[in-house]
Protein backbone atom coordinates (compact mmCIF):
# COMPACT_ATOMS: atom_id res chain seq x y z
CA UNK A 1 0.00 0.00 0.00
CA UNK A 2 1.50 3.47 -1.04
CA UNK A 3 1.28 6.70 1.51
CA UNK A 4 -1.36 7.73 -0.26
CA UNK A 5 -3.18 5.08 -0.16
CA UNK A 6 -3.05 4.61 3.49
CA UNK A 7 -3.85 8.59 4.35
CA UNK A 8 -6.76 7.85 2.05
CA UNK A 9 -8.21 4.76 3.97
CA UNK A 10 -7.25 6.99 7.18
CA UNK A 11 -9.35 9.72 6.31
CA UNK A 12 -12.09 7.29 5.40
CA UNK A 13 -12.00 5.87 8.72
CA UNK A 14 -12.54 9.30 10.40
CA UNK A 15 -15.13 10.75 8.23
CA UNK A 16 -18.05 10.41 6.18
CA UNK A 17 -17.44 12.93 3.36
CA UNK A 18 -16.06 11.84 -0.27
CA UNK A 19 -12.30 12.83 -0.32
CA UNK A 20 -11.50 15.29 -2.95
CA UNK A 21 -11.02 14.43 -6.59
CA UNK A 22 -7.31 16.33 -6.25
CA UNK A 23 -4.81 15.44 -3.43
CA UNK A 24 -3.82 19.20 -3.60
CA UNK A 25 -7.16 20.42 -2.34
CA UNK A 26 -8.35 21.32 1.04
CA UNK A 27 -9.44 18.65 3.40
CA UNK A 28 -11.04 21.23 6.07
CA UNK A 29 -12.97 23.13 2.87
CA UNK A 30 -14.32 20.09 1.49
CA UNK A 31 -15.32 19.28 4.79
CA UNK A 32 -13.42 16.05 5.54
CA UNK A 33 -11.53 17.56 7.92
CA UNK A 34 -13.02 20.09 11.12
CA UNK A 35 -10.51 20.38 14.41
CA UNK A 36 -11.85 17.31 16.04
CA UNK A 37 -11.15 14.76 13.13
CA UNK A 38 -7.48 16.36 12.76
CA UNK A 39 -7.03 15.15 16.18
CA UNK A 40 -8.29 11.45 14.92
CA UNK A 41 -6.07 12.40 11.49
CA UNK A 42 -2.79 12.98 13.53
CA UNK A 43 -3.09 9.66 15.67
CA UNK A 44 -4.21 7.62 12.30
CA UNK A 45 -0.83 8.46 10.88
CA UNK A 46 1.23 8.04 13.84
CA UNK A 47 -0.23 4.53 14.15
CA UNK A 48 -0.24 3.80 10.20
CA UNK A 49 3.05 5.00 10.00
CA UNK A 50 4.70 4.07 12.95
CA UNK A 51 5.87 7.45 13.85
CA UNK A 52 5.61 10.10 16.58
CA UNK A 53 4.81 13.02 15.70
CA UNK A 54 6.04 16.23 18.09
CA UNK A 55 3.78 18.76 19.20
CA UNK A 56 5.66 21.25 17.66
CA UNK A 57 5.08 19.75 14.11
CA UNK A 58 1.13 20.02 14.74
CA UNK A 59 0.29 23.31 12.53
CA UNK A 60 -3.01 22.43 11.28
CA UNK A 61 -2.01 23.23 7.66
CA UNK A 62 0.62 20.61 7.26
CA UNK A 63 -2.41 18.22 7.54
CA UNK A 64 -4.76 20.22 4.86
CA UNK A 65 -4.18 17.83 2.28
CA UNK A 66 -3.42 14.86 1.22
CA UNK A 67 -0.28 16.28 -0.50
CA UNK A 68 0.86 17.96 2.46
CA UNK A 69 0.49 15.09 4.14
CA UNK A 70 3.10 13.40 2.16
CA UNK A 71 5.39 15.83 1.98
CA UNK A 72 5.44 16.14 5.94
CA UNK A 73 5.94 12.11 5.96
CA UNK A 74 8.43 11.68 3.14
CA UNK A 75 10.50 14.91 5.04
CA UNK A 76 10.36 13.24 8.32
CA UNK A 77 11.07 9.54 8.04
CA UNK B 1 1.72 19.56 50.24
CA UNK B 2 -1.36 21.63 51.52
CA UNK B 3 -5.02 21.01 51.70
CA UNK B 4 -8.25 22.66 49.56
CA UNK B 5 -10.47 23.46 52.23
CA UNK B 6 -13.81 24.69 49.88
CA UNK B 7 -15.13 25.78 46.89
CA UNK B 8 -17.10 29.23 46.10
CA UNK B 9 -18.95 30.21 42.70
CA UNK B 10 -20.78 32.99 41.42
CA UNK B 11 -22.72 33.22 38.37
CA UNK B 12 -24.46 36.49 36.50
CA UNK B 13 -28.36 36.34 36.77
CA UNK B 14 -28.58 37.36 33.36
CA UNK B 15 -29.35 33.86 30.90
CA UNK B 16 -28.63 34.31 27.48
CA UNK B 17 -29.92 31.19 25.63
CA UNK B 18 -28.79 29.57 22.53
CA UNK B 19 -31.82 31.07 20.47
CA UNK B 20 -30.78 34.71 21.72
CA UNK B 21 -27.54 34.39 20.48
CA UNK B 22 -28.54 32.60 17.63
CA UNK B 23 -30.52 35.39 16.55
CA UNK B 24 -27.90 37.83 16.92
CA UNK B 25 -25.37 36.12 15.48
CA UNK B 26 -27.04 34.80 12.54
CA UNK B 27 -26.04 31.24 13.46
CA UNK B 28 -28.59 28.02 14.24
CA UNK B 29 -28.80 27.62 18.25
CA UNK B 30 -28.67 23.41 17.39
CA UNK B 31 -25.18 24.26 15.62
CA UNK B 32 -24.40 26.00 18.61
CA UNK B 33 -25.07 23.03 20.96
CA UNK B 34 -23.84 20.62 18.49
CA UNK B 35 -20.10 22.24 18.14
CA UNK B 36 -19.60 23.12 22.27
CA UNK B 37 -22.35 21.25 24.39
CA UNK B 38 -23.57 24.89 25.38
CA UNK B 39 -27.20 25.75 25.57
CA UNK B 40 -27.09 29.20 27.56
CA UNK B 41 -24.61 31.11 29.47
CA UNK B 42 -24.48 33.71 32.21
CA UNK B 43 -23.64 37.70 31.12
CA UNK B 44 -23.10 40.19 33.88
CA UNK B 45 -24.68 43.41 33.67
CA UNK B 46 -23.30 46.04 31.78
CA UNK B 47 -20.53 48.40 33.91
CA UNK B 48 -23.25 50.72 34.53
CA UNK B 49 -25.32 48.81 36.34
CA UNK B 50 -22.20 48.11 38.78
CA UNK B 51 -21.83 44.25 38.46
CA UNK B 52 -18.01 44.25 38.00
CA UNK B 53 -15.31 42.13 37.53
CA UNK B 54 -14.23 42.60 41.26
CA UNK B 55 -18.06 42.53 42.19
CA UNK B 56 -18.29 39.30 40.38
CA UNK B 57 -15.10 38.09 42.20
CA UNK B 58 -15.98 39.31 46.02
CA UNK B 59 -19.23 37.48 45.42
CA UNK B 60 -17.37 33.90 44.89
CA UNK B 61 -14.75 34.46 47.18
CA UNK B 62 -17.62 35.28 49.50
CA UNK B 63 -18.83 31.98 48.96
CA UNK B 64 -16.27 29.83 49.21
CA UNK B 65 -15.38 31.56 52.94
CA UNK B 66 -18.51 30.43 53.73
CA UNK B 67 -18.26 26.97 53.01
CA UNK B 68 -14.51 27.56 54.68
CA UNK B 69 -15.65 28.67 57.84
CA UNK B 70 -13.69 30.94 57.99
CA UNK B 71 -13.76 35.17 58.31
CA UNK B 72 -11.77 37.55 55.87
CA UNK B 73 -8.81 38.24 58.78
CA UNK B 74 -7.85 34.47 58.69
CA UNK B 75 -6.69 34.63 55.05
CA UNK B 76 -2.92 35.01 54.53
CA UNK B 77 -3.29 35.90 50.73
CA UNK B 78 -5.27 36.14 47.70
CA UNK B 79 -4.34 34.99 44.10
CA UNK B 80 -6.81 35.39 41.49
CA UNK B 81 -6.60 34.67 37.92
CA UNK B 82 -8.44 36.41 34.40
CA UNK B 83 -7.87 37.38 31.57
CA UNK B 84 -10.23 40.22 31.16
CA UNK B 85 -9.39 42.16 33.98
CA UNK B 86 -10.48 46.11 32.77
CA UNK B 87 -6.99 47.72 33.21
CA UNK B 88 -3.95 47.13 32.46
CA UNK B 89 -2.61 47.46 36.01
CA UNK B 90 -3.34 47.21 39.45
CA UNK B 91 -5.07 43.79 38.55
CA UNK B 92 -8.11 43.27 40.52
CA UNK B 93 -6.88 41.25 43.13
CA UNK B 94 -6.05 43.67 45.48
CA UNK B 95 -9.15 45.66 45.11
CA UNK B 96 -10.86 42.29 45.27
CA UNK B 97 -9.72 41.41 48.46
CA UNK B 98 -10.50 45.16 49.55
CA UNK B 99 -13.83 45.09 49.01
CA UNK B 100 -13.72 41.14 50.66
CA UNK B 101 -12.77 42.77 53.91
CA UNK B 102 -9.08 41.43 54.46
CA UNK B 103 -7.04 43.67 56.11
CA UNK B 104 -4.61 45.77 54.84
CA UNK B 105 -1.27 44.18 54.17
CA UNK B 106 -2.45 40.71 52.93
CA UNK B 107 -0.43 39.90 49.97
CA UNK B 108 -2.40 39.70 46.72
CA UNK B 109 -1.01 38.20 43.60
CA UNK B 110 -2.99 38.90 40.20
CA UNK B 111 -2.05 35.86 37.84
CA UNK B 112 -3.19 37.78 34.22
CA UNK B 113 -3.67 34.05 32.28
CA UNK B 114 -7.42 32.90 30.60
CA UNK B 115 -8.36 29.46 30.93
CA UNK B 116 -5.16 27.79 33.11
CA UNK B 117 -4.92 30.36 35.47
CA UNK B 118 -6.79 29.08 38.29
CA UNK B 119 -4.97 25.48 37.50
CA UNK B 120 -1.44 27.93 37.77
CA UNK B 121 -2.58 29.75 40.88
CA UNK B 122 -4.05 26.92 43.08
CA UNK B 123 -0.43 25.21 42.35
CA UNK B 124 1.24 28.22 43.45
CA UNK B 125 -0.95 28.59 46.37
CA UNK B 126 -0.21 24.68 47.36
CA UNK B 127 3.39 25.63 47.51
CA UNK B 128 3.01 29.29 49.36
CA UNK B 129 0.42 28.32 52.20
CA UNK B 130 3.03 26.83 54.50
CA UNK B 131 4.77 30.88 54.86
CA UNK B 132 1.22 32.77 53.88
CA UNK B 133 -1.43 30.54 56.05
CA UNK B 134 -5.00 30.17 54.24
CA UNK B 135 -4.63 31.27 50.47
CA UNK B 136 -7.87 32.35 48.55
CA UNK B 137 -7.63 31.54 44.43
CA UNK B 138 -10.50 33.07 42.46
CA UNK B 139 -10.94 33.01 38.92
CA UNK B 140 -13.31 35.23 37.08
CA UNK B 141 -14.13 36.49 33.79
CA UNK B 142 -16.33 38.64 32.10
CA UNK B 143 -16.02 37.18 28.46
CA UNK B 144 -18.57 38.06 26.88
CA UNK B 145 -17.82 41.92 26.89
CA UNK B 146 -14.72 40.49 24.74
CA UNK B 147 -16.43 37.87 22.72
CA UNK B 148 -19.32 39.71 21.78
CA UNK B 149 -17.49 42.96 20.71
CA UNK B 150 -18.35 43.90 17.05
CA UNK B 151 -17.42 42.52 14.74
CA UNK B 152 -18.50 39.20 16.66
CA UNK B 153 -17.09 36.23 14.98
CA UNK B 154 -19.71 33.69 15.60
CA UNK B 155 -17.49 30.39 15.89
CA UNK B 156 -15.74 32.55 19.17
CA UNK B 157 -18.78 34.64 20.41
CA UNK B 158 -20.84 31.20 20.98
CA UNK B 159 -18.61 29.77 22.99
CA UNK B 160 -18.25 32.25 26.33
CA UNK B 161 -20.05 33.14 29.60
CA UNK B 162 -19.30 35.68 32.59
CA UNK B 163 -18.87 34.33 36.11
CA UNK B 164 -16.04 33.70 39.24
CA UNK B 165 -14.96 30.35 40.68
CA UNK B 166 -13.19 30.40 44.14
CA UNK B 167 -11.50 27.50 46.30
CA UNK B 168 -9.72 28.25 49.41
CA UNK B 169 -5.89 26.34 49.97
CA UNK B 170 -5.17 25.83 53.41
CA UNK B 171 -1.98 24.34 54.95
CA UNK B 172 -2.82 22.14 57.44
CA UNK B 173 -6.61 20.99 56.66
CA UNK B 174 -9.00 20.40 54.03
CA UNK B 175 -11.89 18.36 52.43
CA UNK B 176 -9.44 17.21 50.08
CA UNK B 177 -5.16 17.49 50.23
CA UNK B 178 -3.45 18.07 47.10
CA UNK B 179 -1.16 15.58 46.30
CA UNK B 180 0.54 16.62 42.79
CA UNK B 181 0.54 18.96 40.17
CA UNK B 182 2.34 19.80 36.95
CA UNK B 183 2.34 23.34 34.64
CA UNK B 184 4.11 23.50 31.58
CA UNK B 185 4.26 26.43 28.69
CA UNK B 186 4.86 26.66 25.05
CA UNK B 187 5.40 30.08 23.51
CA UNK B 188 5.67 29.60 19.99
CA UNK B 189 1.85 28.93 19.60
CA UNK B 190 1.21 32.45 21.29
CA UNK B 191 -0.39 33.17 18.25
CA UNK B 192 -2.87 31.01 18.08
CA UNK B 193 -5.03 32.59 20.63
CA UNK B 194 -4.92 36.11 22.10
CA UNK B 195 -6.46 39.45 23.44
CA UNK B 196 -4.15 42.19 21.99
CA UNK B 197 -4.71 45.47 23.90
CA UNK B 198 -8.04 47.25 22.61
CA UNK B 199 -8.31 44.19 19.91
CA UNK B 200 -11.02 41.63 19.47
CA UNK B 201 -10.22 37.92 20.46
CA UNK B 202 -8.19 36.16 18.23
CA UNK B 203 -8.26 32.37 18.20
CA UNK B 204 -6.84 29.63 15.80
CA UNK B 205 -9.38 27.01 16.98
CA UNK B 206 -7.81 23.67 15.15
CA UNK B 207 -4.32 24.86 16.53
CA UNK B 208 -6.11 24.95 19.89
CA UNK B 209 -7.92 22.24 19.78
CA UNK B 210 -5.29 19.95 18.10
CA UNK B 211 -3.19 20.95 20.94
CA UNK B 212 -5.21 20.72 23.79
CA UNK B 213 -6.35 17.31 23.20
CA UNK B 214 -2.69 16.06 23.01
CA UNK B 215 -1.18 18.16 25.71
CA UNK B 216 -4.23 17.95 28.77
CA UNK B 217 -4.36 14.19 28.48
CA UNK B 218 -0.43 14.23 28.69
CA UNK B 219 -0.24 16.56 31.72
CA UNK B 220 -2.90 14.13 33.46
CA UNK B 221 -1.31 11.26 32.75
CA UNK B 222 2.37 11.95 33.80
CA UNK B 223 1.20 12.37 37.11
CA UNK B 224 -1.00 9.64 37.16
CA UNK B 225 1.83 7.46 36.11
CA UNK B 226 3.84 9.45 38.57
CA UNK B 227 1.60 8.52 41.83
CA UNK B 228 0.72 4.54 40.22
CA UNK B 229 -3.12 6.32 39.63
CA UNK B 230 -4.68 4.63 36.85
CA UNK B 231 -7.53 6.34 34.98
CA UNK B 232 -10.21 3.89 36.46
CA UNK B 233 -8.78 5.03 39.91
CA UNK B 234 -10.06 8.97 39.54
CA UNK B 235 -13.18 9.21 40.61
CA UNK B 236 -13.50 12.70 38.67
CA UNK B 237 -11.73 15.19 36.37
CA UNK B 238 -12.71 18.76 36.97
CA UNK B 239 -10.92 20.51 34.05
CA UNK B 240 -11.53 23.64 32.37
CA UNK B 241 -14.90 23.84 30.71
CA UNK B 242 -13.56 24.98 27.46
CA UNK B 243 -15.60 22.70 24.89
CA UNK B 244 -18.14 19.82 25.71
CA UNK B 245 -16.60 17.90 23.18
CA UNK B 246 -12.89 18.65 23.98
CA UNK B 247 -13.52 17.38 27.52
CA UNK B 248 -15.13 13.76 26.14
CA UNK B 249 -11.62 14.02 24.44
CA UNK B 250 -9.67 14.24 26.60
CA UNK B 251 -11.60 11.50 28.82
CA UNK B 252 -11.57 9.26 26.23
CA UNK B 253 -7.53 9.86 25.67
CA UNK B 254 -7.07 9.71 29.58
CA UNK B 255 -8.92 5.91 29.46
CA UNK B 256 -11.72 7.70 31.73
CA UNK B 257 -15.24 6.90 31.79
CA UNK B 258 -16.94 10.25 29.95
CA UNK B 259 -19.35 10.15 33.17
CA UNK B 260 -16.06 10.79 35.28
CA UNK B 261 -15.79 14.18 33.79
CA UNK B 262 -18.23 16.65 35.35
CA UNK B 263 -19.75 19.76 33.07
CA UNK B 264 -21.26 22.55 33.84
CA UNK B 265 -20.70 24.04 30.80
CA UNK B 266 -24.08 23.47 29.38
CA UNK B 267 -25.38 26.11 31.51
CA UNK B 268 -22.22 28.21 31.63
CA UNK B 269 -20.49 28.52 28.28
CA UNK B 270 -16.84 28.59 28.92
CA UNK B 271 -15.69 30.90 31.43
CA UNK B 272 -12.05 31.12 30.95
CA UNK B 273 -10.36 30.83 34.28
CA UNK B 274 -13.35 30.59 36.16
CA UNK B 275 -14.59 27.47 34.77
CA UNK B 276 -12.15 24.83 36.47
CA UNK B 277 -13.06 26.38 39.62
CA UNK B 278 -17.16 26.41 39.03
CA UNK B 279 -17.06 23.13 38.01
CA UNK B 280 -15.38 22.28 41.30
CA UNK B 281 -17.59 24.12 43.50
CA UNK B 282 -21.13 22.22 41.73
CA UNK B 283 -19.47 19.26 42.14
CA UNK B 284 -18.36 19.31 45.72
CA UNK B 285 -22.05 20.97 46.35
CA UNK B 286 -23.63 17.73 44.95
CA UNK B 287 -21.22 15.34 47.57
CA UNK B 288 -21.92 14.01 50.38
CA UNK B 289 -18.83 13.48 51.33
CA UNK B 290 -15.08 13.97 49.75
CA UNK B 291 -13.50 10.79 51.89
CA UNK B 292 -11.29 8.70 49.79
CA UNK B 293 -12.34 10.15 46.84
CA UNK B 294 -9.92 11.20 43.79
CA UNK B 295 -10.07 13.98 42.01
CA UNK B 296 -7.79 15.71 39.05
CA UNK B 297 -7.77 18.78 38.06
CA UNK B 298 -6.85 19.73 34.46
CA UNK B 299 -6.60 22.84 32.27
CA UNK B 300 -5.52 24.24 29.13
CA UNK B 301 -4.89 28.04 27.38
CA UNK B 302 -3.84 31.26 25.88
CA UNK B 303 0.21 30.93 25.93
CA UNK B 304 -0.49 28.00 25.88
CA UNK B 305 -0.32 27.00 29.33
CA UNK B 306 -1.23 23.77 30.77
CA UNK B 307 -1.38 21.64 33.28
CA UNK B 308 -2.90 19.19 35.72
CA UNK B 309 -3.41 18.90 39.41
CA UNK B 310 -4.16 15.55 41.88
CA UNK B 311 -5.79 15.49 45.01
CA UNK B 312 -7.36 13.43 47.23
CA UNK B 313 -10.37 13.41 49.77
CA UNK B 314 -9.48 13.15 53.45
Amino acid sequence: MTDREKIQQILQGISKTALPAQPSESLFDAGVLDSFSLVDLVAGIEQAFGIKIPDSDLNPRQFDSIEYIEKYLSSHR
Amino acid sequence: MSFIRAFGAYLPETIITNDQLASRLGCEAEWIFKASGIRERRQARAAGENETLVEMAVRAGRACLEHAGLTPDQIGMVIMSTGTAPRRFPGPAAETASQLGLPAGVATLDVPMASAGTLFAMALADQLAARYGNILVIGVEKMTEIAWREPADPNLAILFGDGAGACLISPNSGIAEIVDHTLQSDGSFTRDLRLEHDGTLCMEGRSVILQASRKIPAAIMLLLERHKWSAADVNVLLMHQANQNLMNRVAQAVGMAQDRVFSVIEKTGNTSSASMLIAAAEWAHQQTSLSGKRIAFAAFGAGFHWGALLARGV
